[in-house]
């Protein structure tokens, strides 16, 4: 299960950072998006993985991380799911605005010479 | 008098420690109260947004005060700490006020004062919600200054980092749009990063808290080490980016350039966010009795300092714009503290310190007096007709020396005339960010230049960074010297002056309040280097940190309850 989990998350990263360096501005925001699927994952997988524990305490189980997953981050990673999508659809915002003053998508609102 | 201080200080007691969400709180219920009034109410948006900023102040001076006064291990001269949701460190999170970030709220408390006020003369009226933009930057910069939890401090982070995208495109324009989505992808892809080191941190210490992190790095086990101090570079890198290290600092110089004059004020303090992040952090979890760990990263964080310095002086010298020369004296400034405080001597800290407030101040008030001279220049206009067309300022026409320069449209002789009062301000205002930057006597650029030099020279071994360091501090400042001089002659003296600059009271007093602010500050060197001198005794040993977070006490509920349910018991029995 950590060798699946860890290829996922490698490549998510892997694909979003090689979008994050694109010339395109739908290209860099769909590449944050990705980094940002990877992060989440990732620090989901900080509370260990583990198979049927039980997410909450349940009276009569012992109170211990061997028996229950770990809430910090599951609580974390909520946080940061909030947090990184509504900067994505801010940056979502500034990406049209920019479109539409300089006509072009290019991150630098000019296309690159001899392309 | 006397016993008017005496009350104060009763009230003072009193409102501790709850005193310590005061420049949190402050700033969000101003905006979620200007949020919810209309456009229509400016005038009662930009009075909100005044006595907010001199509310903050004051709890911020308050709270200097309070941590400044003699030691009374809980009273008074005690590090303030409160439990926001009345849980125990480290199961909850915590604010913490000790003379560090005590002071970096009183800073941003002067810096976002005179801000407010200077944009009520014209910029809040560049776009919508500039008010409530900047409470919530404030919000966000008091909360990362005072936070004891690492994700609370990320959280944060988010909240200035919005507020300062908000604020970064107000007024709009291809320029501003430009820059802004270069800054917030490079910042969401920092985010990132912090996230990453956060959760790391947490996965092989089993917690978030700042004070208790250290205590645990100190006896990790050696094969987790590793993980560690990998959690702790790819933080690191986050805060670089934000504190505007080189090479992650592309973005910084165009986006403060363009963005309106009072933002640009603010975002001074954004750098020294991201300086003070990493002074905490490296301060606390890597604190000299952490055994393997102790100063992990010392040599990177130095060579990042220097070249960032380098970077900087070298840029102030290649630009003629005046608010790139800002922007470079921005890096410069971000520069010398990462160095400073890579450096690790506490001498050289509190020098540090010391500068690093006179830096802020200088650069805010450069920030603002900017505004004030390019209108002038430009009749009215934010931006001068060579800009526009992209040309550099030294070949355009109308920044050349006239030929018979000493002669005014009637060929009358110009020298022995009266100067405008205006036009004097100017004048002087410029000259005296040129001394702050550059760190001429007479004023606090020197004296906090000085201290970092004398500290280098004092320590028992004067390593090989500690001289390139002062090599590159001085260097730095002789560049800074040369590229404002030329500024200001172009400026000043090679044109003329062929309108008079209007100067509302508004624009006027912020600026000089920022100057007599840095003026202040030179001539009570004597407490200021106190303080600063206490916060560096502070910051090398983290242990009164980690006793005043570790030995907060819950305030007990009101009413015992007669019996606890199964449930909380079991709840009992985790936090156990």
């Amino acid at each position: 299960m950590e060798i699946v989990l860890a290829i996922a998350i490698g490549i998510l990263t892997g694909s979003g950072v090689y979008l994050l360096l694109r010339p395109r501005t739908f290209q860099v925001i769909i590449g944050l998006t990705l980094m940002s699927y990877a992060v989440n994952l990732f620090m989901f997988s900080t509370g260990r993985l583990a198979v049927d524990s039980e997410p909450v305490l349940v009276a009569g189980i012992k109170a211990t991380l061997a028996n229950t997953a770990d809430p910090m981050p599951q609580a974390l990673v909520l946080t940061a799911i909030v947090i990184g999508f509504a900067m994505t659809a801010l940056f979502l915002v500034v990406l049209l605005a920019s479109r539409g003053l300089t006509g072009t998508d290019h991150v630098d609102g000019e296309e690159a010479q001899g392309e | 008098m006397n016993e008017l201080t005496h009350l104060l200080d009763r009230l003072l007691d009193a409102s501790m420690p709850h005193l310590v969400a005061v420049p949190i709180l402050v700033p969000m219920f101003t905006a979620a109260l200007m949020l919810l009034l209309g456009e229509h109410h400016r005038r009662l948006k930009s009075a909100l947004s005044v006595t907010s900023g001199l509310l903050g102040l004051l709890a911020a001076l308050a709270l200097l005060r309070w941590v400044n006064a003699p030691d009374t291990s809980t009273g008074p001269g005690s590090i303030g700490v409160y439990l926001p949701g009345n849980w125990k460190a480290p199961f909850g999170i915590v604010l913490v006020a000790d003379r560090l970030s005590t002071m970096m709220v009183a800073l941003t408390g002067v810096i976002a004062f005179a801000a407010s006020i200077y944009s009520t003369s014209r910029w809040d009226r560049a776009g919508v919600h500039f008010h409530p933009l900047l409470q919530l930057q404030l919000m966000g910069l008091n909360g990362a200054f005072l936070t004891g939890d690492l994700f609370n401090l990320f959280v944060f982070f988010e909240v200035m980092l919005a507020a300062s995208y908000g604020l970064l495109l107000h007024g709009s324009g291809r320029l501003r749009v430009q820059a802004g989505l270069h800054y917030i992808a490079i910042n969401l892809a920092a985010s990132s990063l912090f996230l990453v080191g956060a959760a790391m941190l947490y996965g092989a210490t089993g917690t978030l808290n700042m004070a208790d992190l250290g205590m645990r790095i100190a006896e990790i086990a050696p094969a987790d080490r590793g993980l560690v101090h990998a959690a702790a570079a790819i933080l690191a890198t986050a805060f670089f980016a934000k504190a505007g290290a080189w090479p992650l600092n592309f973005w910084l110089v165009p986006a403060y350039s363009a963005a309106v004059s009072p933002v640009g004020a603010v975002f001074a303090l954004l750098t020294k966010l991201g300086v003070y992040t990493v002074l905490r952090l490296w301060t606390t979890l890597f604190a000299p009795d952490t055994g393997l760990s102790a100063q992990f990263g010392q040599g990177v964080l130095i060579a990042v300092g220097l070249v960032t310095l380098c970077v900087g002086a070298l840029g102030i010298v290649g630009t003629q714009r005046l608010s790139n020369l800002a922007g470079y004296s921005v890096l410069i400034s971000a520069g010398t503290l990462l160095a400073a405080v890579g450096l690790g001597d506490p001498a050289v800290w509190a020098g540090a310190l010391y500068y690093l407030v006179s830096s802020t101040l200088a650069v805010s008030a450069f920030f603002l007096l900017i505004d004030m001279i390019e209108r002038w220049r430009n009749a009215g206009a934010s931006i001068a007709p060579h800009e526009k067309s992209g040309h550099a300022p030294f070949l355009a026409e109308d920044l050349q020396p006239l030929a018979d320069d000493n002669l005014d449209d009637e060929q009358q002789a110009l020298y022995g005339r009266a100067i405008p009062a205006g036009i004097a301000f100017l004048g002087l205002s410029f000259m005296a960010c040129t001394l702050l930057l550059a760190g001429l006597p007479p004023l606090s650029g020197f004296v906090g230049k000085l201290a970092m030099l004398s500290g280098l020279l004092d320590a028992p071994v004067v390593t090989t960074a500690g001289i390139v360091f002062m090599v590159l501090l001085i260097a730095s400042g002789f560049l800074t010297l040369l590229a404002l001089s030329r500024a200001g002659i172009r400026h000043f003296w090679t044109q003329v002056h062929a309108t008079m600059p209007a100067l509302p009271a508004l624009e006027v007093l912020p600026v000089a309040a920022l100057l007599v602010a840095a003026a202040t500050w030179t001539i009570a060197a004597n407490p200021a280097m106190h303080h600063a001198i206490e916060t560096a005794d502070g910051l090398r040993s983290a242990t009164a940190y980690r006793q005043a977070v570790m030995g907060a006490r819950q305030i007990a509920n009101p009413v015992p309850k007669p019996a606890a349910t199964a449930s909380e018991a079991s709840v009992g029995a985790i936090v156990q």
